[in-house]
């Protein structure tokens, strides 16, 4: 195409016109810094107990200097959000995260305080947590996050209803769950929900499967940053049974067009068209508020059977041991001590009880006598029980890696559910994934 | 070659008006295109400096079977996409140039979905697909299909990403076989029909070959949307089942922004602006359509 250059191009005019929009359009890129030196943004993760989070930053902000803003992030994108904040202006001074893997990349690059010694400041607040739930938030031999929501264990649930209609107990061992898979089929009820469409459910099915037939250590070992304990004959025995339910039609015909985000795998459960559901224990307050009655009056919770020659133990738990605040490095002065003041009143009276009046279990030590007021009393004793008497908590697999082997791990888990890798194929990808 | 002074006169646009469209293709296109050619020399996790790596991405890109499935199916959409949208849209397009008494109404109804954002459109498709309690639940039962598995087939969720594409671009590529068949003299119709040359005679050795340039932008624009094509599949299948629907971009948008190894995105990325790039030059210079030959040539 000819392009004819204009003389007026080089018009003095021309060029200031060029240099004020230029200049204008790299201003707006870098605003929002300085602007705030007295506030501190806060990031969340928007959901239902978001509230509890606004209140605690409000009560926070009447008694001092340096204001907190709460940030309410939607949650689909949190983690790439928080990912691609960090490091610029516009990083968030406190804000919630995962732990470990979620985390420990900016641990590498030194942008987290390290809060070692404000945990050990009081005796209240260093014997606050349960042990097995701050563990998430220790790397390198430091603490870089405070717990600030609900403990999260997965628990296989089930529909009460259905079971007694055909006479069946909740199952405590492997052979049960595969009697049961073929009574349900026989009574053309869906043995189980998945929502296979998001692959972090049927990632839950293949870490609970590791851990009753390899034992809590194999994940440890891989988790450790040991890539060839991948290729411990219990990873490809767990997925070799995870690709058998499939084969057994455990998951129904189209399990992977059913997504869990949406709530259609819920409402499919809720509705008695599958028996069993295995998902994180926040699946009981989505149910009370979507189906009410379902939640009150039909929905059973139990721990995931064992295998019988199987190294793992039944008091083992995988899920999210608890959601954590951490504290962005560059604070310092002033507002280095005010969030630090703010990480501690997650411990406080009014802090826990709306907790556990949102249907949460806090991961603090001693919170037995505060369960009554949980609006599940029992189903809050159940979960407390399985997190005290954990023998080992092992956390969600994507959220204890770090980004990048998560990314490959999920990946190979979406292929092998869908019928692109075998178990021994599954366990060679994962081996390759540094 | 009539004279500068005469465009001058007429107030002929120079290069000075371009000025704000080129500041603008600089900085937010040219620039980050540059920054990503370096970016995939690099190794970079978003959060230290990027180090350089020298073709380290690029040999990996070269070997990576992930990288070879995309592309094939980045293909095969492109190639579906132009298959389905060319001929309803040229269809549509030619119909809606008419003249009947219903057309105004219906071709405003056929052009909303042009209206609506993708991300809104790829949500209301993938409840509609709902296995459960989508639509396609429902007519999948009368029908007697069985379960309406789409979103967890392989071939199903590639062949709703492209009908979902086509369903939301039908009606601008429509738009502008429109334009061009309204471009169309009437005297070539009538002469036509002097000959005796039915409807679907006219259609075939008249409105066709008038549309040729039209055909050329529509493909080319049909191609580099579809090799570059995202939001959909990110919302309706999130590149699954397993990676049956991990095209291009997707695959770029889970490297960089879910893995974080920016490095190799950048390579990735960079290699679909060469491809894509490519294929439309390729595309323009088989058609003939660069040499800018009027259909109209002698009348």
């Amino acid at each position: 195409m000819p392009f004819d250059l204009h003389p007026r191009l080089r018009t003095p005019a021309a060029t200031l016109a060029g240099a004020v929009l230029l200049a204008g359009t790299l201003a707006a890129c870098g605003s929002g810094g300085p602007s705030r030196a007295q506030t501190l943004e806060v990031w969340t993760y928007q959901d239902a107990s978001t509230h509890i989070q606004a209140e605690a930053v409000e009560r926070f902000n009447e008694n001092s200097d340096v204001q907190l803003e709460l940030v309410e992030i939607p949650g689909a994108n949190y983690q790439e959000r928080m990912r691609t904040a960090m490091g610029t202006p516009n990083a968030p001074d406190i804000f919630f995260n995962w732990g470990s893997g979620s985390i420990s990349d900016f641990v590498q690059q030194d942008m987290l305080v390290d809060l070692t010694d404000t945990l050990a400041e009081t005796d209240e607040l260093r014997d606050a947590f349960v042990p097995t739930v701050l563990a998430a938030a220790e790397i390198d031999g430091g603490v870089y996050g405070v717990p600030m929501r609900g403990v999260q264990p997965v628990i296989l649930f089930h529909n009460t209803e259905l079971f007694e209609q055909v006479g069946a107990e909740p199952p405590t061992t492997w052979e049960e769950m595969e009697e049961l898979i073929e009574l349900f089929q026989e009574e053309g009820v869906t043995p189980v929900a998945l929502g296979g469409a998001d692959a972090w459910t049927s990632l839950m099915w293949l870490e609970y499967l590791l851990d009753r037939i390899g034992g809590a250590e194999v994940w440890q070992q891989i988790e450790s940053g040991d890539t060839e304990a991948w290729g411990d004959p219990a990873v490809v025995a767990g997925a070799q049974t995870a690709l058998d339910l499939i084969e057994d039609g455990a998951f129904g015909s189209t399990f992977l067009s059913n997504a869990y985000t949406n709530d259609g795998v819920s409402t499919y459960f809720a509705q008695g068209r599958a028996a069993m559901h295995l998902m994180g224990s926040w699946e009981y307050g989505s149910q009370l508020a979507n189906a009410e009655e379902f939640a009150r009056e039909r929905l059973g919770y139990g721990t995931f059977p064992v295998f019988t020659d199987g190294a793992g133990e039944a008091s083992t738990i995988v899920g999210n041991p608890n959601n954590y605040w951490s504290v962005n490095s560059e604070l310092e002065g002033e507002r280095l001590d005010a969030a630090l003041e703010f990480l501690k009143h997650t411990t406080d009276d009014t802090y826990l009880s709306a907790l556990v009046a949102n249907g949460d279990i806090p991961g603090t030590v001693g919170v037995d006598d505060r369960l009554d007021d949980h609006p599940d009393p029992e189903f809050a004793r159940f979960q407390y029980d399985l997190i005290t008497e954990a023998s080992a908590f092992t956390q969600s697999w994507d959220q204890a890696l770090p980004n990048r082997a998560a990314t490959e791990m999920m990946n190979a888990v979406d292929d092998l559910f869908s019928g692109g890798l075998t178990a021994q194929e599954f366990a060679d990808t994962l081996r390759g994934v540094s | 070659m009539a004279g500068r002074r005469r465009a001058r006169d007429t107030g002929r646009p120079g290069v000075l008006w371009a000025v704000p469209g080129l500041l603008f293709f600089g900085l937010f296109a040219a620039a980050p295109m540059v920054l990503v050619a370096w970016l995939s020399f690099t190794s970079w996790d978003g959060l230290s400096a990027p180090t350089w790596t020298g073709v380290e991405n690029w040999t990996r890109l070269r070997s990576d079977p992930a990288m070879h499935r995309a592309l094939r199916l980045s293909l095969l959409l492109t190639l579906l996409s132009w298959a389905f949208q060319t001929p309803v849209a040229l269809l549509l397009g030619v119909w809606s140039a008419g003249h009947q008494r219903s057309r105004a109404v219906l071709s405003a109804l056929f052009f909303l979905p042009l209206l609506a954002s993708s991300v809104a459109l790829a949500l209301v498709w993938r409840s509609i697909l709902d296995p459960h309690f989508g639509l396609a639940a429902d007519v999948a039962r009368w029908l007697e299909l069985g379960d309406a598995n789409v979103l967890g087939s392989p071939r199903g969720a590639l062949l709703a990403v492209a009908f979902v594409a086509a369903w939301q671009f039908i009606p601008f590529h429509a738009l502008l076989y429109q334009g061009g068949a309204r471009q169309i003299p009437r005297s070539l119709y009538d002469a036509a029909s002097i000959d005796g040359a039915g409807t679907v005679r006219q259609f075939f050795a008249v409105t066709l070959p008038q549309l040729r340039n039209t055909v050329v932008t529509s493909s080319v624009l049909m191609v580099v949307g579809s090799l570059t094509y995202f939001e959909t599949v990110l919302i309706l299948t999130g590149g699954g089942p397993g990676s049956a629907t991990t095209i291009v971009p997707y695959l770029m948008y889970e490297t960089g922004f879910r893995a974080f190894d920016l490095g190799y995105a950048s390579a990735v990325a960079t290699s679909l602006v060469v491809v894509a790039t490519g294929v439309s030059l390729l595309m323009v210079r088989l058609t003939g359509f660069g040499r800018m030959r009027s259909t109209r040539e002698g009348m």
